[in-house]
């Protein structure tokens, strides 16, 4: 597989899943930059926010180095994970925390109704709207979660998952798209996802 | 939602390769164990860890010799998504809290391995070494009560009069701590036969089911399992190629 991805910068915010994600990309042939400049961020063809860990921590940690301001100031493609996708969002129960309202929707956390949280362990996708990262993917098709809180559906929503209620599993508005799936420990539907990210066109820059 | 779970007990030149294959063949996550570790007194050599994280595109989670925060953070930035305690959380119940504060209860498994003993589970350390196996006079019930408000995310369960002996897994054991165990379950020792899995699922609702040798010694083919499993209407990721 090839592609003419540009460059990828894939914001460390000390979450513990960059490794992971560093590695995906590798397997695609993408040799994405670790970073958390400002500048270096910008400049990417392609950013990544990915995350795991707390909404509150991560927000904080995005204030400290200002990226709070720089991401929805970005035009080209950007791709949250996990908590990264929860990010962009407007804002999050765990930790009462506003974020970064890029996209439509509140994280709370998962009715308890009996099923164990975290949500942890692989799970079917229902494909609600035909979006370019959802290429080739089909309905049904199983992806990976670990997360405790989750994203209603919205008119941003691409695809869902049902765990004791039906959720956002991949959203996107603009340039701004999210998974709260793990892309990078999915098999071939996260490879496929992550594929068609760095496929997306990058706009007039 | 169901998952097939696997373990080995090969050396490193090996395990990538069969890692590999059975990521190839849709296993929904793999653990590795260095059984060893504890009884030696000695962590776990990383150098592989990172080498499997850049092979592998399903979860995974090492366990064995994982005594401190400081080695967890070292296994899960080689790219492990959990990492798994057993003998080290029993001399220092602490470690639980502290890991699932520091890293979150997701990437936080504890290991136990547990068997009768004068008429209840109880939970018994070393056990990757005979010699060394002894039981901690633990009820293995209250144990799992416990770990879990410290902030254990998951627990495997191996019942150990079950493991290696492929009669199915121990259902009246995984059972009990099914009823007292609100967070992911995993069935571990005495799969034998696809209806061994069939039966933990449906009988214990285990989350997932952990097998070795008979993945390892090519009794049973992954892919078969998977499908077997769905014609029995177990929920469960289908195997690679086959249609969703």
């Amino acid at each position: 597989m090839s592609f003419s991805a540009g460059t990828v910068a894939l914001i460390d915010n000390g979450g513990a899943n960059v490794a992971s994600v560093v590695h995906a990309l590798e397997r695609l042939g993408v040799n994405a930059e670790r970073t958390a400049s400002p500048e270096r961020i910008a400049a990417a063809d392609r950013v990544i926010l990915p995350g795991v860990g707390a909404a509150a921590d991560a927000m904080a940690r995005l204030q400290a180095s200002g990226l709070d301001r720089l991401i929805p100031a970005l035009t080209q493609p950007v791709l949250g994970i996990c908590l990264g996708m929860q990010l962009l969002f407007a804002g999050s129960d765990e930790g009462n925390v506003a974020c970064l309202a890029l996209l439509h929707g509140q994280a709370t956390r998962f009715p308890t109704g009996g099923l164990p949280v975290p949500h942890m362990g692989w799970n079917e996708l229902r494909l609600r709207q035909p979006h370019a990262l959802l290429a080739g993917l089909k309905d049904g098709d199983y992806a990976y979660f670990v997360h405790s809180y989750a994203l209603p559906v919205s008119a941003d929503t691409l695809a869902t998952a049902d765990y004791g209620g039906e959720f956002t599993a991949v959203a996107a508005r603009g340039n701004f798209h999210g998974a709260q799936f793990h892309p990078e420990r999915s098999a071939r539907v996260g490879s496929l996802l992550l594929a068609n990210f760095l496929r997306l066109p990058t706009g007039s820059r | 939602m169901k998952g097939v779970q696997f373990r080995d007990h090969e050396v490193v030149g090996d395990i990538l390769d069969l890692a590999a294959r059975y990521a190839a063949e849709g296993a929904d996550e793999l653990v590795f164990y260095d059984i060893t570790a504890s009884p030696e007194g000695r962590g776990v050599d990383r150098s592989w860890i990172a080498r499997i994280g850049r092979l592998l595109d399903i979860p995974f989670c090492v366990a064995g010799g994982i005594r401190s925060v400081a080695e967890a953070e070292a296994v899960l930035a080689a790219g492990a998504e959990k990492i798994s305690v057993n003998s080290p959380a029993i001399a220092n119940p602490g470690l639980v809290d502290e890991l699932a504060r520091r890293f979150g209860s997701q990437c936080v498994v504890v290991g136990i391995d547990s068997q009768t003993r004068d008429g209840r589970y109880e939970v018994y350390q070393f056990t990757g070494d005979p010699t060394k196996t002894r039981s901690t006079a633990r009820s293995t019930l209250d144990w799992v009560r416990e770990v879990q408000e410290r902030g254990a995310g998951e627990i495997v369960l191996n019942c150990m009069a079950s493991d290696g002996v492929r009669r199915g897994y121990d259902i009246p054991q995984l059972q009990a701590v099914r009823a007292v165990c609100g967070v992911p379950l995993i069935a571990s020792g005495g799969a034998g036969a696809p209806e061994h899995f069939a039966a933990v699922f449906r009988e214990a609702n285990v989350d997932g089911a952990l097998a070795a040798s008979v993945f390892h010694k090519g009794l049973i083919r992954i892919p078969d399992l998977k499908r077997q499993l769905l014609a029995d209407g177990i929920a469960i990721r289908p195997p690679e190629g086959d249609a969703a």
